[in-house]
């Protein structure tokens, strides 16, 4: 009996999941047509006070391109896949407001990977489900490498706002806003050298993180040609990231005129904390990770006063203004980086499409056969650079901007 | 008595052959699923992640659930098999062209590797009684991820190097080709693992560990697990056959990473994939299923493994569902009052049958 009983409570498991798997598979669907005619509403709404408000702009839009986000909006680095997906709402709401891609509107759908590799794959396959023509994805490196050995098969358009691994945009269909990691580490050395900031370097480095890793790599090449020592290479893992004492302490033996940190800024607004505690004074010298510091809950700002960091954005800059003011309005905090990389992704990914005449009834390959070749020929005036245009490697062509925090906010070099 | 004792076994082969007879029917179900073009991408996506996972449910059950003993490094044994499988394929490229067989191969190395790392471990541990092992594995695990993280492999064509520091310490030649890379782990391994292989290795570890638990040596490890003094007085080599097991079971472990990271085209040791946390997954599919029950973990790993992608449309509320089906199910699979109801619900069912009988 016993055995009929468990063979029973089998059966009705795996009928349970079966059901589970249809029933999702009915929901995701249905809720993907509940989305599309909720926004198909909302931006009828946006067009009729067009109408209103503009007699001549705003006609209605036709038709919509899904583009899908991907990136962690749960977990520890949540924080950089929700910018993402707040910076492509509000890219994909704005350019709905002034008449869409050719008359077509932009839908987004936003999927969690949990900066998970395998979580990443299965996000991006339920966005194929829910018939995605392009991907503005995905946030983190490792994810974006797995993601995009899918893309380059499905033969997906992909842009990702920040995986900035080499990796990343190997394949033909893979492109990217943000700067690659040897770009940020030989520029970071060529800035200070050029600037006759320091001659003595210390660098503490995150060596479990890609990145961070990655552009330690490239600045440590790229120090003995601008005159720069590297007098401590001190490494943290991501499993002990709150005591920074032993490595300031080897800066500090060292002699370090200037601390790099090529790392995120909440390990960075520990260690400008602790090393404040050891009076050790330091030019602290940051890249885009950094970004964000002057946002991190019961931090004292007059800590980051002098630091330094290479951006591609500043919340505070003049041709930002309009951009921060809406996302502070929508989302209640000040948009990082990465925010603003999926703002110009989706703006790049709309030129493109316009200069393309891409429709939104073509199939996703077909789009992108049609969009590689037109991304080298746009050229973008976005928030994270002027002038941005992408080679056909994928990598964009910008410049890096400096900035100082000079009593609490950004000040451009 | 001869009679009898192939009484027992008939049993048991009957259990066994219902239990490959799910991993089969499954096969068989997705395939005509699949051909019939109901197959959204991603439950494609999904397949061979849960082979992965139903292999790791039972290597790890084996050590649970047979041996009686905690492991709670399961993960570190999986990252032990997916990078010196992955590193296999990458560094065989140019001498074995069939990216088939390299996976072959690779399946066996990351195995062998797994076992190694295993018995290194064993040896001395398993001497010993009470909870030793769970603190090591837990080491061990959390180990190995940050040696991966600080590991450099490049290959040209002296050989291979190897460094702690950087790419550049390698002194590799202008060609050569950078294999792990620290943090970064392996790029770019082919993807060679489909459901119908995860399918066969899942048969596989199912056979192995089905086997043991039936044999001789199965039956040693159960007496070891019930009581070490009784085992011990009738002649029993406990660290033997404790080593055996946790052998096979690391092993198969190695087996399921080699499947994992030639699925994905970057694998790198993460605290996410390798860390503490996944390791208490495997666990979780293993108590979930109920210790020492086999085809209990395989439906365990199934259903969490498919769920939280499942419920992807409830968005930010996919996690609160999750732990909620998580508790719901422990108290139904080991409450005294859910278990009392459920033995009355089936009373009624028996009853309503013997009625519908008469």
């Amino acid at each position: 009996m016993k055995k009929v009983v468990s063979l029973g409570l089998v059966a009705a498991m795996a009928g349970s999941l079966v059901a589970c798997g249809g029933n999702s598979a009915e929901t995701t669907t249905a809720a993907a047509t509940e989305t599309t005619a909720a926004e198909a509403k909302e931006t009828a709404a946006q067009g009729e006070k067009e109408e209103t408000e503009a007699t001549d702009g705003g006609a209605a839009l036709e038709g919509s391109f899904k583009v899908g986000v991907i990136g962690p909006l749960t977990g520890d680095a949540a924080a950089y896949g929700l910018a993402v997906q707040h910076g492509a709402e509000i890219a994909a709401e704005e350019i709905n407001a002034a008449g869409g891609i050719n008359g077509a509107a932009i839908e987004i759908q936003a999927q969690d990977d949990e900066a998970d590799p395998e979580k990443s794959v299965n996000a991006y396959n339920t966005l194929k489900d829910w018939g995605m023509q392009m991907l503005v994805g995905t946030t983190t490196s490792g994810a974006c490498i797995a993601v995009a050995a899918e893309t380059v098969n499905d033969n997906m358009f992909q842009i990702t706002p920040s995986g900035s691994a080499v990796e990343c945009v190997a394949n033909p269909n893979a492109f990217r806003v943000c700067f690659s990691d040897p770009d940020q580490g030989t520029a970071s050395a060529q800035y200070i050298g050029e600037n006759k900031m320091a001659t003595k370097v210390a660098i503490i480095y995150d060596s479990s993180s890609v990145y961070s890793d990655g552009i330690r790599e490239t600045f440590v090449s790229e120090a003995p040609s601008q005159g720069i020592e590297i007098v401590a290479s001190e490494a943290f893992t991501a499993d002990n990231k709150t005591d920074f004492s032993v490595q300031l302490d080897k800066a500090k033996e060292a002699g370090a005129e200037l601390v790099f940190l090529p790392i995120y800024y909440q390990e960075a607004s520990i260690i400008l904390k602790q090393a404040a505690d050891k009076e050790f004074k330091p030019i602290f010298f940051g890249v885009d990770g950094m970004d964000g510091i002057l946002s991190v809950e019961n931090f004292d700002t007059s800590l980051a006063e002098g630091v330094m960091l290479l951006t591609p954005f500043a919340a505070d800059a003049e041709d930002a203004k309009g951009f921060t003011t809406k996302y502070v309005d929508a989302y209640g905090e000040t948009p990082n980086q990465f925010a603003a990389d999926a703002y110009d992704a989706v703006y790049a990914v709309a030129e493109a499409a316009k200069v393309a005449g891409i429709t939104p009834d073509m199939g996703a390959s077909d789009i992108c056969d049609a969009l590689v070749p037109a991304m080298t020929q746009i050229t973008i005036d976005g928030l994270t650079g002027t002038g941005t245009t992408w080679n056909e490697a994928g990598e964009p062509n910008k410049d890096p901007k400096a900035v100082k925090i000079v009593g609490g906010k950004y000040e451009m070099q | 008595m001869k009679i009898k004792a192939k009484g027992v076994t008939n049993q048991t082969t009957i259990q066994n052959l219902i239990t490959y007879a799910i991993v089969i029917l499954f096969w068989v179900f997705i395939q005509i699923w699949s051909m019939a073009g109901q197959m959204t991408s991603l439950l494609n996506g999904l397949l061979v992640p849960i082979c992965t996972y139903v292999i790791l449910a039972v290597s790890l059950n084996l050590t649970v659930g047979i041996l009686g003993e905690l492991s709670l490094g399961h993960a570190g044994f999986m990252c032990v098999g997916a990078f010196s499988g992955a590193f296999f394929t990458k560094a065989m490229a140019s001498v074995i062209p069939s990216v088939g067989l390299r996976f072959a191969i690779a399946l066996l190395v990351g195995a062998a590797v797994a076992a190694l790392f295993g018995f290194l471990i064993g040896i001395p541990v398993l001497r010993l009684k009470g909870d030793y092992l769970a603190i090591v594995t837990l080491a061990f695990g959390e180990i190995i991820k940050n040696l991966i993280n600080v590991l450099y492999v490049g290959k040209d064509s002296r050989g291979l190097h190897l460094s702690i520091k950087d790419v550049a310490s390698l002194n590799l030649e202008p060609e050569g080709e950078v294999i792990i890379k620290g943090a970064q782990g392996i790029t770019g391994t082919p993807k060679a693992s489909t459901f119908t292989v995860g399918i066969l290795l899942v048969l596989l570890a199912l056979f192995i560990i089905l086997n043991l638990v039936n044999s001789r040596t199965g039956r040693a490890i159960m007496a070891i697990r019930d009581n070490r003094i009784a085992a011990e007085s009738v002649g029993i080599n406990i660290t033997k056959y404790k080593l055996l097991a946790f052998t096979i079971s690391a092993s198969i472990a190695g087996v399921a990473g080699v499947l994992y990271s030639h699925n994905l085209s970057s694998l790198a040791a993460t605290p996410k994939n390798f860390g503490y946390n996944m390791s208490i997954m495997i666990l979780v599919f293993v108590v979930l299923g109920g210790i020492g029950n086999i085809r209990g973990s395989i439906i365990a790993a199934v259903i969490l493994t498919a769920l939280p992608e499942l419920l992807r449309s409830l968005n930010n509320y996919r996690m609160l569902i999750y732990a909620i089906v998580l508790i719901v199910m422990m108290l139904f699979n080991s409450a005294p009052k859910a278990i009392a109801m459920r033995e009355r619900l089936m009373e009624r069912i028996k009853g309503g049958k013997g009625k519908g009988a008469a």
